[in-house]
C-alpha cells in the first residue's frame, strides 16, 4: 500500500479529460481531492491524496505523465521561511490541520509539511509574511 | 529589608565581572527553590524581554540638507508618507503609516503589505530608501522637488522614538460574532474560534516591576537589538487599572515611551508587520533590566504566569463600541498552555507577541551585563504610578451644530 499527497498540473489541452475517472477505474486507486482549480489560462491544478497498491500507483504516475500532466510533491507547495518567522504563533490557530503548530515549552513555531493541505490561509495570516507559496500557484485561487 | 543594594554597587560588580544576572523566567524558579531573601541576596539584576507588535513606534530622521536646500513638505519614504511639520529636513516616520496608493480595506480584508514599520526595518537593514518630496520654496530653501535615495549611514540622525511600548498587560481577544473579523489582535474566528493574546507573561518587563519602583525616565534598556532609554511614561499610561493582591494589573495599564539611536539597532528586532484587514505596524524587541535593590523588588520579579491575569474581551462588539465588562480573567499559564476555557467553551489560544523572541532578548541583555558591556542607570525621574491619580479620558463627541457644551 502507498499513500501519497500530490499536486497535478494540467496543461489547457487536457483540462477537460476525465483523469480522475481513469485513476479509479483503470488503476484501482483511492482518490481524496483536497483542492481543485482552473485558472483563466485554462490550466488546471488538482491537489489530492492517492492511495492504492505500489505497482498500480507507479503505473498511474507513468500514465499521468504520458497524458502531459505534471506531478509534484504536495509537501513542497508551501514554504515556511524560518529566517523571517518571528515565532509569534498567530498562524497556529488559523492552520486547519495543525501543520503549523507551537512546540512547547520553547514556544517556537514548527511546520509539519506532511500535514499541509495547501489551503494557503497562513499566507495572509502571518503578520511577518514568513509563509510563501510557489510562483506557479499565483495564478490560482 | 534584609537585603539592601544600590545601583552604584551593582555597576561596580558589573565592572569587576562579579555581577549575578538571571532572566525573569530563571528567577521565578530560583525564588521558589531558595526563598525570597536568599534569592535576593544572590542575584543583582533580573533581565526581562518582550517582542510584540507595537503600533505607537516611529523614527525621527534628519536627512541632511541637499544643495540647494529644501524645506520638506509632502515627503514619502519608499512611498510611505512621513510627517514633515517640523524643521526643514527633519521627518517623523510612524510605524503604521501607509502609502496613499495602498488599497487599505477597499478590498476587504486588506493586506497592508508595506508600511512605515517596513521602511524602518529596511533602513536598519542597510537597504537604500527612496525619498520623494515636494515643497513650496522659500528664499532660504529654494528647492521645490527632490527624488533621491539614501542609506541609514548617510543621514545625520535616526532616533527611534516610540510613544507607547511595552504595555503592562493586555486584552485577550475573542470574537462572539458569526463572521471572521480582522483586528490588530489578529484574525479572530467566529463563535470564539480562537483567543489571541499579546504578552510574554512573567518575562514581560512591566510585570516584573508592576508599581514602577525601579523603571523610570532614563532607565537604560535593550531596544531593537541596540541600547535605548526610557524617555517618559507612554501614551495612554494607566497605572490606576485594577490590580490583584500581588500588585499586578488585571488589564492594560502602564506603558513606556522609549527612545534610542536607530543606527546601532538590528533589523531582526524591528520588524515590519502586515495585519490582515487592520494595517501595517512594527514588532519591537524590548528588554529592561530590573536592579534587585531589596527582597521586595525580588518579590515582584518572582511573579509567575499562574499569578498574572488578563481579561477576555469580545472584539466583535464590546471592544469596538466601548461596551464595558469582559468575559472573565484567564492566567498567562493557561494562555501559554494552548487553550483557555471561556463560558464553558474550550478555546485555542495564539500569541501575537513572540515568547521565543522575548526569551532571546532577556538572555541577550543578561549576556551584555555579564560581559560588562551594559551598566545600569539611576532613573532621572520616576514615572507616575498608582498614587498619581491618573484616569483615562474618552474623546468627547460634540455636535458641530450644537456648541454650548
Amino acid at each position: 500500500m502507498i499513500k501519497q499527497k500530490i499536486v497535478l498540473r494540467f496543461p489547457p489541452h487536457v483540462v477537460e479529460q476525465p483523469t480522475i475517472y481513469h485513476l479509479i477505474k483503470d488503476f484501482d486507486l483511492m482518490v481524496n481531492i483536497l483542492r481543485a482549480d482552473i485558472n483563466p489560462k485554462k490550466e488546471g491544478r488538482l491537489m489530492m491524496e492517492l492511495s492504492g497498491s505500489e505497482s498500480n500507483y507507479q503505473r498511474a504516475v507513468e500514465w499521468l505523465q504520458e497524458q502531459g500532466l505534471q506531478i509534484i510533491n504536495l509537501e513542497q507547495q508551501i514554504i515556511w521561511r524560518s529566517d523571517l518567522c518571528t515565532h509569534c504563533g498567530a498562524c497556529t490557530v488559523i492552520c486547519p490541520t495543525e501543520a503549523l503548530m507551537f512546540e512547547r515549552p520553547a514556544m517556537t513555531v514548527r511546520f509539519a509539511e506532511e500535514k499541509c493541505i495547501v489551503c494557503e490561509l497562513c499566507l495572509r495570516a502571518c503578520p511577518a509574511r514568513a509563509m510563501e507559496t510557489l510562483v506557479e500557484n499565483a495564478n490560482f485561487g | 529589608m534584609k537585603v539592601k543594594r544600590s545601583i552604584a554597587e551593582i555597576n561596580e560588580k558589573i565592572k569587576t565581572g562579579k555581577v549575578v544576572v538571571m532572566t525573569a523566567d530563571e528567577v521565578t524558579a530560583a525564588v521558589k527553590e531558595k526563598g525570597l531573601v536568599e534569592a535576593a541576596a544572590a542575584v543583582d539584576v533580573v533581565t526581562t524581554g518582550t517582542f510584540g507588535p507595537m503600533c505607537s513606534s516611529g523614527v525621527f530622521l534628519n536627512l541632511g540638507h541637499p544643495q540647494p536646500r529644501i524645506k520638506l513638505g509632502d515627503a514619502f519614504l519608499n512611498g510611505v508618507p512621513a510627517y514633515a511639520g517640523i524643521a526643514a529636513v527633519d521627518l517623523y516616520l510612524g510605524a503604521t503609516a501607509l502609502p496613499p496608493a495602498d488599497p487599505a480595506n477597499r478590498n476587504y480584508p486588506g493586506e497592508f503589505i508595506y508600511g512605515g514599520g517596513h521602511v524602518i526595518e529596511d533602513l536598519v537593514a542597510g537597504k537604500e530608501v527612496r525619498l520623494e518630496a515636494s515643497s513650496y520654496g522659500t528664499d532660504c530653501y529654494p528647492l521645490k522637488k527632490i527624488e533621491t535615495g539614501f542609506h541609514l549611514s548617510e543621514i545625520n540622525e535616526a532616533t527611534l522614538y516610540n510613544p507607547r511600548n511595552a504595555y503592562q498587560n493586555y486584552n485577550v481577544a475573542v470574537n462572539l460574532g458569526e463572521k471572521t473579523i480582522y483586528t490588530y489582535m489578529g484574525i479572530l474566528k467566529p463563535g470564539m474560534g480562537n483567543a489571541n493574546y499579546s504578552s510574554a507573561g512573567q518575562l514581560s518587563p512591566l510585570f516584573n516591576d508592576p508599581l514602577l519602583k525601579t523603571i523610570g525616565m532614563g532607565t537604560r534598556i535593550f531596544l531593537g537589538g541596540g541600547v535605548g532609554y526610557v524617555a517618559w511614561h507612554g501614551t495612554q499610561h494607566n497605572p490606576s487599572a485594577a490590580r490583584g493582591e500581588n500588585g499586578v494589573p488585571q488589564g492594560p495599564a502602564a506603558t513606556l515611551a522609549l527612545t534610542g539611536d536607530l543606527k546601532q539597532m538590528q533589523p531582526r528586532w524591528l520588524r515590519g508587520l502586515s495585519f490582515l484587514g487592520y494595517g501595517a505596524t512594527m514588532q519591537v524587541g524590548v528588554g529592561i533590566p530590573i536592579p534587585i535593590l531589596n527582597e521586595e523588588i525580588m518579590g515582584y520579579c518572582a511573579v509567575s504566569d499562574d499569578d498574572i491575569f488578563a481579561p477576555v474581551v469580545d472584539y466583535q462588539r464590546a471592544y469596538p463600541f466601548r461596551e464595558s465588562g469582559n468575559l472573565g480573567l484567564v492566567s498567562y499559564a493557561e494562555l501559554k498552555s494552548g487553550s483557555i476555557t471561556v463560558q464553558n467553551k474550550k478555546v485555542p489560544t495564539a500569541s501575537l507577541s513572540s515568547y521565543a523572541g522575548a526569551v532571546e532578548i532577556a538572555n541577550a541583555l543578561k549576556e551584555w551585563i555579564e560581559e560588562g558591556r551594559f551598566s545600569l542607570t539611576e532613573p532621572a525621574a520616576m514615572l507616575p504610578s498608582v498614587d498619581a491619580g491618573i484616569s483615562l479620558n474618552t474623546m468627547p463627541r460634540r455636535d458641530p451644530e450644537n456648541q454650548e457644551d
